[in-house]
């Protein structure tokens, strides 16, 4: 056996491989449900103890991290999306149509009809998307979202730049009185953050979820193994705008009020700067960095209005130049077992 | 020669004028152990990529278990059983050696479809484990791909190919890049599960000692045709392919030989 690599330099002993090795995997805990749950609970008890407007700020950011999520989907097979605002709005805008024009009040047929509505328009624009990489990948999904962007703002009967009113949701066929509206959308908020950052986390740890980090190393390997590259995009592509059209319902439905500025470059800009913030390396992350960015531009908007262009932009620089994976990266530091050898 | 796995008929193929391959019809049998040699741009690579469809033939036929392949994609080729290596290693650099052979491994087993089952189950990484271990890397599983050494790498290479059990496996230089002692050696690592499997080999090898010693049967190519195609020794003593691809002309003596006849 170890004729075929005489000792070298670039040669592990193999005595460490092995002690590293085999129990690595079996060893390895994964906390990530019984984390999840406690993140569930914290923010239920969040719910009840502290005032509105934070829940409420808590709430957006729920919503925004289910898009982030989607987006750290497409992050792990190497693709990033400039344009994930399109679904966001595009949800959005379901939720108040389908309201006004269709009378669907009911929030989980909302939900269920702005996702529907995101994967159908994911599909179709990702036959298209799903052939391009990198900064065309990237600039495609751009040139989307301010297609629908450009078509909302002319469109008079959708209000244009003012936007349009959404109608309140009802819960199993009863209106809520606006308090508890907005406490039953958090409590689903959450609910669904919850199994949608479980469901995720199982599939991202699937073949067809984890061929994402092989499609992002070498492409042409996983089609010569026989798996096709443009459908595992597609469906990633396809997921990630759904999880976007679930985020821009639940937002559409907190604030009542939906506008052109959701398909703006400058909100699918924050998602990525969610995704980035708090890293891709888990499901939790994308979340983490949800929320960071909506606690702290809350509090920043009011108390350093016009420091918070400033602070966003220093915070980013400091997370690229210090931390490149993001704050999840700092947890994931600590358990690292020194596997890179042979340097 | 038992019943052929792959045929091709007059397979043509140019780029921008220059003909890379000029008609090429040969046959490859069941377990069978070929070497193709060439000198560069003698239509080695262009012939492997025609094969596993990675470039379109501009004419002729192949046929891989009497089926016509010739219009369809590498991934479709490659699920038909058809494998294929790369003269530099197609790996996941950044994931570890073990997580390339369990990828390799689900999507052979046509596990790329599954979404609620994880990757890596008990049964998963004993398989991948015992992929490595046929082909000597069970010791670098943990090991990120990027730090492997260049024979490893084409190890790895090649077992990921042929984790779904091919009835035919096409080498890219499998030896190249790794130094003269260890070629002999590397060689032996990946033939052996290899013929254990029965697959029939074909490999594009410049050392003619590699072929020597490893192929049962050789074609040499020149210019986009086969020169040659038989046995070993009867290629390599063959005038034409001793002028074109060896390099050794006919009446070229060694210097020993030279040496003898100055004693003389």
């Amino acid at each position: 056996m170890s004729s075929a690599f005489p000792p070298g330099k670039s040669m592990p002993t193999s005595s460490t491989a092995e002690a590293a090795g085999v129990h690595e995997f079996v060893a390895a805990r994964d906390y990530t449900a019984l984390a999840l749950t406690l993140g569930l609970i914290g923010a239920l008890l969040c719910a009840t103890f502290v005032p509105a407007y934070l829940r409420f700020v808590l709430e957006l950011a729920l919503a925004n991290g289910l898009v982030a999520m989607g987006l750290m989907v497409l992050m792990r097979a190497g693709l990033v999306s400039f344009g994930q605002g399109l679904y966001f709005c595009i949800g959005g805008y379901t939720a108040a149509l389908a309201g006004t024009a269709l009378g669907v009040r009911d929030v989980f047929a909302l939900l269920a009809m702005g996702a529907a509505v995101c994967a159908l328009v994911g599909f179709l624009c990702g036959l298209l998307i799903a052939r391009y990489r990198e900064i065309f990948f990237a600039m495609l999904t751009l040139a989307f979202t301010m297609v629908l962007y450009g078509l909302l703002v002319n469109n008079e009967r959708l209000g244009s730049t003012d936007g349009y009113n959404v109608l309140p949701a009802r819960f199993f066929a009863s209106e809520l009185s606006p308090d508890k509206f907005q406490l039953a959308l958090f409590v689903l908020t959450c609910a669904l953050v919850y199994v949608v950052a479980l469901g995720l986390d199982r599939y991202l740890r699937s073949p067809m979820g984890y061929l994402g980090e092989a499609i992002r190393e070498n492409e042409l390997r996983v089609e010569y193994l026989g798996a096709s590259v443009r459908r595992l995009v597609l469906i990633k592509y396809v997921i990630a705008g759904a999880l976007a059209g679930l985020g821009g319902v639940l937002t559409a439905l907190a604030v009542g009020h939906v506008d052109p500025d959701l398909a703006n470059w400058t909100t699918s800009g924050e998602f990525l700067f969610m995704a980035l913030l708090g890293g891709i390396e888990h499901v939790g992350a994308p979340l983490l960095g949800a929320i960071i960015l909506g606690v702290v531009r809350s509090y920043a908007l009011e108390y350093v209005p016009y420091l918070w262009q400033m602070m966003l932009g220093a915070t980013m620089l400091a997370i690229i130049v210090f931390l490149p994976d993001g704050l999840w990266s700092i947890m994931k530091r600590r358990q690292k077992v020194g596997k890179t050898v042979g340097i | 020669m038992t019943q052929s796995v792959l045929e091709t008929s007059g397979l043509r193929k140019s780029f921008a004028g220059i003909l890379a391959l000029d008609g090429v019809s040969v046959a490859i049998g069941e377990g069978e152990l070929v070497g193709i040699i060439g000198a560069n741009g003698a239509g080695k690579t262009t012939f492997v990529n025609v094969v596993t469809g990675y470039v379109k033939p501009d004419a002729g036929a192949i046929r891989f278990m009497g089926r016509e392949i010739s219009r369809l994609s590498p991934r479709e080729i490659t699920r038909l059983g058809v494998a294929r290596s790369f003269q530099i290693p197609q790996l996941f650099l950044e994931l570890s050696v073990l997580d390339n052979a369990l990828i390799a491994l689900a999507v052979a087993a046509g596990y790329e479809r599954v979404f609620l089952r994880p990757l890596k189950r008990p049964q998963a990484l004993e398989q991948a484990r015992a992929l490595l271990a046929r082909f000597k890397l069970d010791r670098y599983a943990d090991y990120r791909c990027a730090t492997l050494p260049q024979g490893a790498r084409k190890l790895l290479d090649i077992a990921m190919a042929t984790g779904g059990h091919p009835k035919l496996v096409l080498l890219d230089e499998p030896t190249s890049g790794v130094s003269k002692d260890e070629k002999f050696a590397l060689m032996d690592t990946l033939l052996a599960p290899l013929a254990q499997s029965g697959a029939g080999v074909m490999f594009v090898e410049h050392d003619m000692e590699i072929v020597e010693r490893y192929a049962h049967r050789v074609i040499a190519f020149h210019e986009g045709r086969v020169l040659a195609d038989g046995e070993p020794k009867s290629v390599l003593a063959d005038d034409k392919v001793r002028a074109f691809v060896t390099g050794t002309p006919a009446n070229a003596r060694t210097r020993d030989e030279r040496r003898f006849d100055a004693i003389a």
